[in-house]
């Protein structure tokens, strides 16, 4: 069984950029409908599926993704 | 989740040492920062922070010494080589690299960039080619696609009038003193990884003193394309990569005879 993992976004750093959820295989991210102080859409966890696969956190331009896995 | 994962011992992947905590000036999407980041990471798991000696450049990424914690040098427009050269030769215990874009390395700076990698100096390079000026509004680059809109070139670069692309890394490859060329991308996590990868072995192969290493990264460039992140990636497959085809282009002598 896939390992379970979590991630935390720096919502004040992202960009809104969308490119980690190209990345992500399990559809876990989303754009929130909020906006940051910048004015940018952030990125949200919107389900339980993460893997801690760390795809959305290596592709993200801003390094804004911490992501945590079970051992 | 019944459990809570987020403790330090769980941790897979957080921003590198190297990174400042200073917000990336680069717009939404742009690969000047997954180029930044993945440079950062490997200064941080070689352990040479101390060691290192980057050089800026004029460009989107002029103010690339605000995000690196390492020691930093800004350079004239075109004039990383050069600069490099001389920090190298000085100091040549330290790591010494230059991070430019197309309009700064292939445009103004082609003596120095083509001379520095001709002398073989020990230095790296790394090439950020998103085909476009970017900071000053999206002007047509010497990399500009043949057919491909800019503001200086509005129905498209025509090849009679503006010439061809012109492949920088393929006419590096063919010098004598390079030791390592390739070329590679950041907009999908496997191309990450290579990417990586590939800084990790030029920075290593800085030891041997054996000549310059060059790493071309082909970006995306979403705001002077006019297309959102995910389609300026889409695009960059499509329409880069056949004309600048993704792999390593020079491999040091020795692998090669394996």
């Amino acid at each position: 069984m896939a390992k379970h993992g979590d991630i935390v976004i720096d919502i004040e750093r992202c960009k809104g950029c969308e490119v980690c959820l190209a990345a992500c295989p399990h559809s876990v991210l989303a754009l929130s409908p909020e906006v940051n102080k910048k004015g940018y859409h952030y990125t949200v966890k919107v389900n339980e599926d993460c893997t801690g696969c760390t795809n959305c956190a290596i592709v993200c331009p801003d390094a804004v993704i911490t992501v945590y896995r079970e051992k | 989740m019944a459990e809570n994962l987020i403790k330090p011992e769980n941790l897979v992947y957080k921003k590198s040492g190297i990174m400042t905590d200073r917000v990336l000036h680069y717009c939404p999407g742009c690969g000047h920062g997954t180029a930044h980041r993945i440079l950062a990471e490997v200064i941080e798991e070689l352990g040479i922070q101390n060691e290192t000696i980057g050089v800026a450049p004029v460009g989107c990424s002029v103010l690339a010494y605000y995000y690196f914690d390492v020691d930093m040098q800004e350079a004239a427009h075109g004039r990383a080589p050069a600069v490099a050269t001389g920090i190298k030769r000085v100091m040549p215990e330290k790591y010494v690299f230059t991070y430019q874009g197309d309009g700064d390395l292939a445009a103004i700076g082609t003596a120095e960039t083509i001379h520095a990698c001709n002398r073989g100096e020990n230095i790296l390079i790394v090439f950020v080619n998103n085909g476009i000026y970017g900071m000053t509004g999206g002007q047509m680059a010497p990399t500009t696609l043949i057919g491909m809109k800019s503001s200086t070139s509005p129905f498209g670069r025509d090849i009679k009038t503006m010439g061809s692309p012109i492949k920088m890394t393929e006419l590096v490859a063919q010098l004598p003193g390079t030791y390592y060329v390739t070329r590679q991308a950041v907009h999908k996590p496997a191309n990450v990884r290579k990417a990586k990868k590939a800084l990790k072995k030029a920075l290593e192969y800085q030891k041997l003193n054996k000549g310059t290493c060059f790493v071309e990264i082909v970006s995306n460039c979403p705001s002077n394309w006019k297309m959102t992140p995910v389609q300026s990636n889409e695009w960059m497959e499509e329409n880069m990569f056949p004309y600048y085809p993704l792999g390593d282009i020079k491999l040091p002598q020795d692998e090669n005879k394996k």
